[in-house]
């Protein structure tokens, strides 16, 4: 009997540590991810701070155009030579340096290819000496026009040696450069961040990264000793007037950190959006555990009752013992948490060249820490812990008897509460506005909800179905039996596991429809024998020589040739894309386009097209004019010559070429290649690859292989939302190991009793697996349920931006249920093998 | 039943159904050292209802665990048929549960996920053999519940379920059938109705049972009461009354003990 206590307690031990752990994992994902993102913000804060030590004022250029608040993308803008002289005229200023620098150098590596970068930009900027924390690790400054520097991230990447001739693609084609050195900054930095930097002298990179000589993106101004910053300050500013930001080096500091932290932050929440799903199955793992504790501890608790204890009591205690558990696994959460975040920190500093600030544990990272651990465990816990308090304490005389309570109520709730969800959800797709993004949060929580609390009553049918493919032997007809016996324990182990599988499959059903949507469009539509393009990269596009434009026409078996030019502008001061075309005749025919209104006809000077659903929203018509503002270059009207249907993948204004001078990159960065008839496709395509070799960015593609590769990033985006909800896959999977770990133990006399009638030990771990892989098929089949209804719920939300067909993933999903079996197999490991070891004569001879 | 001088195996072998010879049982080591069995030799004839009875820690349950492949032995070997149990390892432990042993137990005897019919011939659809339809009959005919046959075991009374595991146990027509205490959760009548079952079992059908009970009246229904008092055998009844067994039982050492045994 002690043996038999002694086993129960350890156990339960065993359960604890398994809910606690799903806590502990949950905590740990929230406080990494605040850990990680603090010591990154402080990182890059010291790093800025570095590079504008020598800084007293930064005069910067307003952006020409914000693109993006939410990406901190903008067009930047420019000053003038005479603003550097007027500045270098106010009195306190000692020395002004006026800096180039943009995004957009992309220098060829040794290998040929355009050196890549993962998203941080490529500047390309003058050489202003050794300032600034700049340290030449090799060679020299450029002095000449064909000579440049690189900084040593970017030496490492490409392989460059100094005296290389090195090809540069900037807003202009590519131009042969030697390199005469290599740079670091100070503390033996490879950069300022993971940034690559190639330096021109000065005409050069205000003629390459500009397009403006003369011009500079922001002037850096040393006081004279003895004089304050920030008065220097306001004297410029006063002088300069308000067309410039004048900012004191600190400030300036202050300003891109500040932004920066607005990425990272976005990124935290990210990140504790992924945490919050982790917990919220982490909720279902408790939920299951405190459950059976209290079933097992009924008799106990009805003895206390008789014995005087009150219902607050027993509430109480159960509470108490929630509190402890949450309390520690909070503090191990925390622990673990500034780990991890401690090495992923450090492993992101290594990759992007920055110096780690001292790692440090936010408040908000040990806030949350015990709000989220004990909080989750607490509110889990009531449930039971009211169950507890309803134990009648004559419990304590009869027979433990646990008599299944009728599925009724929950089955109604459930119901009511899915179809609140369902309908929050489908209301949420059908407004707009802030609230939107609430209602489908809330709707889709309590869709989860809702489907969990009518799991047991789908749980009996399903799992009866389910168990019949397991039924030819009687190992798997007595798991079948067994995984159906506790359709409220078996149900809630299988909903946890539904969360992240619907999750996975209802951005898979998205994605894949999108793809559809876009792919059935774009077959029909594009019309493009070839297709000329590169990918797109922040703050880059990747372009081609226009003076090749003529002789791609020349390549035997070239039809026609049309030429798309690509920049952001700020269309009656609403940021937008603008394209020109040398052809849109040709365009409308390559990409089936339809008029609405006006004509199609090549667009004179002064004359723009624009789709449809832009010119409803703008209030648009033909003869209207709209106000245009590109990068570079004044404002101008154009008039609407032409409206045309939009396409799902083609829309927004078109221009004629007279629009190209006002570009960043004045080059096309789009082609659309019809062949002649009866041309020989592989001799063309050959042709006009060879003729884009010093373009290495731009492909040559057919239609298939175009939408391949633009389609692609949604696979991208599905994997790293697939990592991210690991965790929460992770700890329903420690659920299932719970509840068979606990079916065993309960039923160690029953175990006992099939192995004295002589079922094998390798049949007992088959009939414990054969239970694992029902209750796991069982909650992917729920997920793949509700994430399919709710990818169409999306889908159907979405129609209005060309998602016309619903395309269910099959492959996906059967792939899922291949994972559920797995899944299924390795949680029963452990608790199949403690089966197995069961001591027959221990289970059944003695009580 | 000690012999001086073993005869060949062979000749063994046709008569006992389950055979210990000098078997030890030692639990524990050094001071907390128990000795439950002291070489024990006894002999289970085929086709007859033993009963195995003793005070509290006399060792009666031990060396029917011992006789079944339960419990390993400290010395000696155990036999069942013509296998030796001793030295078995679990699949073969295994394969001889399912091949020539049959057991009932005291409680918890039966899956309460499968109906009485499946839980009669869960040992032979775990070792993949057929029923034999005209015995599953003969069986469920003589157990009485032909009509109970699709109920489930919460459906259906203590004395019900003791009878569906015995006809679990005799279904499968095993070398020896062990009894457990069989009728020690039952009341008086249903427990008769378990015994008298056994009883026909061994008549009728020549089924071996050995039985481990406290209770003189169910040892009166058996061929044969072997009495283990300090895991040594020290009397033994043929054709018993339970006047005659309380006598005998009396008659050993710590007759006051049996009561308090459960």
């Amino acid at each position: 009997m002690l043996r038999a206590t002694l086993k129960s307690l350890l156990a339960r031990k065993l359960r604890l540590v398994l809910s606690g752990l799903a806590v502990l994992l949950g905590v740990m994902f929230v406080s990494g991810s605040f850990v990680l993102t603090d010591a990154l913000g402080r990182s890059f804060d010291n790093m800025f701070s570095s590079a504008m030590a020598e800084t007293d004022v930064l005069v910067t250029a307003r952006p020409a155009i914000d693109v993006s608040e939410l990406e901190g993308e903008s067009v930047p803008g420019m000053l003038a030579a005479a603003d550097r002289d007027a500045v270098a005229a106010v009195p306190g200023v000692a020395e002004v340096v006026g800096v180039v620098q943009a995004d957009g150098a992309r220098v060829i590596g040794t290998d040929g290819k355009v050196v890549a970068s993962f998203g941080p930009p490529r500047f390309g900027a003058n050489w202003t000496g050794e300032t600034g924390g700049l340290e030449l690790r090799e060679g020299r400054g450029p002095t000449a026009a064909d000579e440049i520097a690189i900084n040593v991230t970017l030496a490492e990447l490409s392989k460059l040696k100094v005296g290389d001739r090195v090809g540069v693609l900037t807003t202009k084609p590519k131009q042969l450069f030697t390199l005469v050195g290599v740079f670091g900054y100070e503390g033996g930095l490879p950069g300022q961040g993971p940034v690559h930097e190639v330096r021109f002298t000065e005409p050069v990179a205000q003629e390459l990264m500009l397009g403006a000589p003369g011009a500079y993106t922001s002037l850096d101004v040393t006081a004279a000793p003895g004089t304050d910053p920030a008065a220097l300050r306001d004297a410029i500013k006063s002088r300069l007037g308000d067309r410039y930001v004048v900012q004191t080096g600190q400030e300036a500091a202050a300003a891109i950190a500040g932004d920066f932290k607005t990425i990272l932050s976005l990124f935290n929440n990210i990140l504790l959006g992924f945490a919050g799903v982790a917990l919220f199955v982490g909720t279902f793992l408790i939920l299951n555990t405190f459950s059976i504790i209290v079933a097992q501890r009924t008799r106990e608790l009805a003895l206390s009752r008789a014995l005087g204890a009150s219902r607050r009591q027993v509430i109480g205690s159960v509470l108490v013992e929630a509190l402890a558990i949450g309390l520690l696994a909070s503090v191990l959460g925390l622990a673990a948490g500034v780990g991890v975040g401690a090495l992923l920190a450090k492993f992101a500093a290594d990759f992007s060249s920055i110096v780690l600030a001292s790692i440090g544990v936010p408040l908000a990272a040990v806030i949350s820490a015990f709000a989220v651990g004990i909080g989750v465990t607490v509110v889990a816990a009531l449930l039971p812990a009211l169950r507890a308090s309803r134990v009648p304490p004559v419990a304590a005389l009869q027979e433990v008897a646990t008599p299944d309570r009728p599925l009724t109520r929950l089955t109604v709730s459930g119901a009511v509460i899915g179809a609140l969800g369902a309908g929050a959800i489908a209301f949420g797709l059908a407004t707009s506005g802030d609230a939107v993004m609430w209602l489908l949060l809330g709707g889709v929580l309590a869709t989860f909800i809702g489907v969990s609390l009518l799991s047991p009553v789908l749980a009996r049918p399903v799992v009866s179905v389910l168990g019949r493919l397991f039924s030819w032997s009687v190992p798997g007809r007595l798991g079948r039996l067994n995984s159906g016996r506790n359709p409220r324990r078996t149900a809630i182990t299988a909903a946890a596991l539904m969360v992240g599988v619907a999750l996975i499959t209802g951005v898979n059903t998205t994605i894949s429809s999108a793809d559809r949507s876009l792919r059935g469009d774009a077959e029909t539509g594009f019309q493009a024998d070839l297709i000329i393009s590169g990918q797109e990269s922040p703050g880059v596009l990747p372009t081609f020589d226009e003076a090749l434009l003529p002789r791609m026409r020349a390549v035997p078996g070239i039809g026609t040739v049309t030429a798309e030019y690509n920049d952001q502008a700020l269309i009656n001061e609403e940021p937008s894309w603008a394209a020109a075309v040398t052809d849109l005749p040709a365009v409308v025919r390559d990409l089936s386009l339809v008029t609405v209104a006006g004509s199609l006809a090549q667009p004179g000077p002064g004359e723009v097209v624009v789709d449809d659903q832009n010119a409803t929203e703008a209030g648009l018509t033909v003869g209207s004019t709209v106000t245009v503002k590109l990068p570079k270059g004044e404002p101008a009207s154009y008039r609407i010559s032409g409206v045309y249907q939009r396409v799902p993948f083609y829309g927004g204004f078109i221009f004629g070429t007279d629009v190209v001078p006002g570009m960043r990159f004045p080059q096309p960065s789009f082609a659309y290649v019809r062949l002649a008839d009866g041309a020989d496709a592989a001799a063309a395509r050959t042709g006009l690859e060879a003729l884009l070799v010093d373009s290495p960015e731009m492909l040559v593609e057919d239609k298939q292989q175009y939408l391949d590769r633009e389609l692609g990033e949604g696979a991208q985006l599905l994997l790293m939302i697939q990592i991210l909800l690991g965790l929460a896959i992770v700890i329903a999977v420690l659920g299932v190991i719970n509840t068979l770990a606990l079916s065993v133990l309960e039923r160690t006399r029953e175990l006992g009793l099939l192995r004295a009638i002589g079922l094998s030990r390798a049949a007992t771990m088959r009939m414990i697996t054969v239970e694992a892989v029902v209750i796991t098929l069982f909650g992917v089949l729920l997920g793949v349920a509700v994430g399919v209804g709710l990818g169409a719920a999306v889908v159907q939300g979405l129609a209005d931006e060309g998602l016309k067909t619903l395309a269910v993933p099959w492959n996906a999903i059967g792939l899922y249920l291949a994972a559920g079996v797995a899944l299924g197999v390795l949680a029963a490991i452990l608790p199949a093998i403690r089966a197995s070891r069961i001591n027959v004569l221990t289970a059944i001879a003695h009580e | 039943m000690t012999t001086a001088a073993p005869p060949l195996i062979r000749q063994r072998v046709e008569t006992s159904a389950a055979r210990a010879s000098q078997v030890w049982k030692v639990y524990g080591t050094g001071e907390a050292q128990v000795v439950a069995l002291r070489g024990v030799d006894v002999e289970l004839e085929r086709g007859r209802f033993t009963a195995i009875m003793g005070p509290s820690g006399s060792g009666k349950s031990t060396l029917m665990h011992c006789l079944a492949g339960l419990d390993s032995v400290s010395r000696g070997q155990v036999f069942v048929g013509d296998t030796e149990v001793t030295g078995l390892n679990d699949a073969g432990l295994t394969r001889l549960r399912r091949e020539k042993i049959g057991f009932i137990f005291q409680q918890f005897n039966l899956l309460p996920t499968l109906t009485a019919q499946e839980n009669i011939l869960l040992p032979l659809a775990i070792a993949g053999r057929k029923p034999d339809q005209e015995w599953f009959r003969t069986v469920i005919d003589t157990v009485g519940l032909g009509d109970r046959l699709g109920h489930r075991p919460n459906q259906l009374s203590g004395g019900q379920q003791q009878r569906v595991a015995c006809a679990r146990a005799l279904v499968s027509r095993p070398e020896v059938v062990f009894a457990d205490e069989p009728t020690g959760n039952l009341d008086s009548r249903s427990g008769a109705e378990v015994l008298g079952f056994l009883r026909r079992s061994v008549t009728e059908y020549g089924q071996t049972i050995v039985m481990v009970t406290h209770d003189a009246v169910a040892a009166s229904y058996a061929d044969r009461v072997i009495f283990l008092a300090d895991g040594q055998i020290v009397a033994e009844l043929t054709g018993p009354t339970p006047e005659r067994v309380l006598d005998t039982l009396k008659s050993l050492d710590r007759p006051a003990q049996l009561g308090t045994e459960l």
